[in-house]
């Protein structure tokens, strides 16, 4: 009962840092229609850069940040203004092309600055572990969970609470309105943009905290997160939410209850299951017909 | 116009047979047997992807089932390395065009967006299964298939050469025939406008579900001979994350949708590729200059060379024809948003 207890648990708080990093990606395709398939090579960077943080000038995981997110904001706002403003007719498909041009460079220059050895982050929370009823849960965990917590929590006001949040969900529900209205659409794209990356290195860290982890990594963890979002629904906040946290209890669970090779295939099939009965995910709306 | 096709299309068929004859090393027979190999992989590809605007990111699915297809069948049945192993090709083709029926229907329930995601997740699944089903598969160690003894040093490559190409034959008849069909005619409709289509009397579902299938038909073919080439096949590289994204960029380079292009495509890349691999070998240099070859041909070069050149070609004539009549405004050429439809049509051209 206690595994399978614990299963649930590390689920749940692992849960939280793929929300963190789907989130993004999901937010991402809702303003701008666009799928950054860069993600999951934007999340290693951000671990790398952590990592380097840490090992050069000896900075906390969690007060680098403060240093990497601004950096991998700029970095989101570069690609935007580079790589995804010029393409200017088939966006969906080019921008997935050329985001995966994106991805190669990053993990190029990865492979070559860190070579292709795995590494893992370093901090005493990492090491040191708790007891929770019964078992030993390192601190990383909920660290990582309650980080997920508060930037969710912060992005959420964002969107809710201020003028620009309102700017970014007008471009969602309507690009063409929300231009007619007034709102600067590109403005809110880039903007959204570097937010999405930036979520993507702040889950980065907490991942690479979790994991050993090399350039080639993301591969294993955009797949995750493609699914994790048409799960939940394209362009839906709460879909990518509640996608992440079923997809780590799933496979944490399927991994003690029968084997940990099959636990991810057991997602993907669910994954099936649920786009028979809904094809546009959990939360999605039913694609009509865009004039 | 017509003749000139004519005598260029033979003359490429002769240079095409020829060339491993008069091939200077076996090196650069191997890199035009992956070429071949490649050429034919966009080629099925397109003819899903291209003429219905439906862009699969998991064809290597398909590629991978058919080379495991032909390993275990050669297993199975207990075939030697030898000529006899081709005529296992079309039948690891048709294995591949089973797995797409039911993925085909599932994945086809979605509209454009969600498709791409759906193909790349699809491709996963398979991936994860080739490495976990190890009765079938022998896991991560993968699979040998036969070694033909008997072609040994510098006339290996040659009967791959030529069972590759005439798959690229058999794959450039069957887009060509898709593309000069009344059928073909329904999946490029889909392509422009699906609720139109579907308004006019197009079958949409059927339609898209049966070009995925024939395009998995001859990326599983592909794979066979390809794994069949490599001699050995295990999950990583046979369902490989970078064929699927390989297959794609030569498509758009070439041009989406035309016949020739993903050959062009392919024609240039898998060179380059190939070229690249060997001079900085897989590591970071390789991956950072593919990763910019990409971008520039995206950015600089969306709609691919053919598209790109008939339009010029096209331009000239009007304008030469234009000499003797009055001027007319230019306009109605511009490449502004406006003329979309009409590049639309021009990409019609072979």
């Amino acid at each position: 009962m206690s595994i399978f207890l614990e299963a649930i648990v590390t689920g749940i708080l692992t849960g939280g840092v793929y929300a963190l990093m789907a989130s993004g990606l999901t937010l991402v395709f809702g303003v701008m229609d666009i799928i950054n398939v860069g993600q999951g090579a934007l999340v290693i960077l951000g671990a790398y850069l952590s990592y380097y943080l840490e090992q050069t000038f000896h900075i906390d995981l969690f007060l680098g940040l403060l240093i990497t997110l601004p950096l991998m904001f700029v970095l989101g706002l570069l690609i935007e203004l580079f790589f995804i403003r010029p393409i200017k007719r088939d966006r969906t498909m080019l921008s997935i092309l050329v985001t995966y041009g994106v991805a190669l460079i990053i993990e190029g220059v990865l492979n070559l600055i860190f070579s292709a050895n795995n590494v893992k982050l370093q901090a005493w929370y990492i090491t040191d572990s708790i007891n929770v009823g019964g078992f030993y849960l390192s601190y990383i965990y909920i660290f990582g969970f309650l980080l997920a917590v508060a930037l969710l929590g912060a992005l959420y006001l964002l969107l809710y609470q201020t003028k620009f949040g309102h700017s970014v969900r007008a471009s969602m529900q309507n690009r063409v309105a929300a231009e007619l209205i007034g709102i600067n659409v590109e403005r809110v794209s880039a903007i959204t943009f570097g937010i999405g990356i930036a979520l993507a290195a702040a889950g980065g860290m907490a991942f690479g905290a979790t994991n050993a982890f090399n350039a080639g990594s993301s591969y294993d963890l955009i797949s995750r997160l493609l699914a994790i979002i048409i799960f939940g629904g394209m362009g839906s906040l709460s879909g990518a939410l509640v996608a992440s946290l079923s997809m780590l209890v799933i496979e944490d669970v399927t991994s003690v209850l029968w084997s940990p090779v099959w636990a991810s295939t057991v997602f993907f099939i669910l994954l099936v299951i649920i786009l028979l009965l809904r094809p546009q995910g959990l939360f999605g709306q039913a694609e009509g017909r865009k004039q | 116009m017509r003749i000139y096709k004519i005598v260029g299309l033979v003359l490429a068929l002769l240079i095409a047979l020829a060339f491993p004859l008069v091939s200077p090393n076996p090196a650069v027979t191997t890199v035009a047997v992956f070429t071949l190999i490649f050429a034919a992989a966009a080629t099925g590809w397109n003819v899903f992807s291209g003429y219905s605007g439906y862009i699969s990111l998991g064809h290597a699915a398909y590629f991978g089932v058919g080379g495991y297809a032909m390993a275990i069948l050669c297993q199975d049945w207990k075939i030697q390395g030898g000529y006899s192993a081709f005529w296992l090709v079309p039948i690891a083709g048709l294995v591949a065009a089973l797995f797409a029926l039911p993925l085909g229907w599932i994945a086809l329930r979605v509209r454009r967006h969600t498709f791409v995601v759906i193909t790349i997740a699809m491709f996963f699944i398979l991936q994860l299964l080739s490495y976990n089903l190890r009765g079938l598969t022998n896991g991560s160690i993968g699979l040998g298939l036969p070694i033909p003894i008997d072609w040994g040093g510098d006339f290996y490559d040659i009967p791959f050469y030529y069972v590759a190409l005439a798959v690229l034959l058999l794959a450039i008849g069957i887009s060509w025939w898709v593309r000069n069909s009344k059928y073909g005619l329904g999946l490029l409709a889909i392509r422009d406008d699906e609720d139109r289509a579907m308004g006019l009397g197009v079958t949409t579902g059927p339609s898209k579900l049966v070009a995925f299938i024939i395009s998995a038909f001859i990326v599983g073919m592909v794979g066979a001979i390809w794994a069949y080439f490599v001699e050995s096949i295990y999950p990583a590289s046979g369902f490989d994350a970078t064929f699927d994204v390989a297959v794609v960029l030569m498509a758009y380079l070439g041009g989406l949708g035309t016949i020739s292009g993903p050959i062009l495509g392919a024609l240039i890349l898998e060179p380059a590729q190939q070229y690249f691999t060997v001079e900085y070998g897989a590591n970071g240099y390789y991956l950072i200059i593919y990763g910019a070859l990409f971008l520039v041909i995206m950015l600089l070069l969306p709609r691919g060379i053919v598209p790109t050149l008939t339009d010029r070609w096209n331009r000239i004539q009007l304008a030469r024809h234009r000499e003797s009549a009055p001027p007319m405004p230019a306009m109605a050429l511009s490449t502004g948003s406006g003329a979309e439809s009409t590049d639309r049509k021009e990409e019609i051209n072979l």
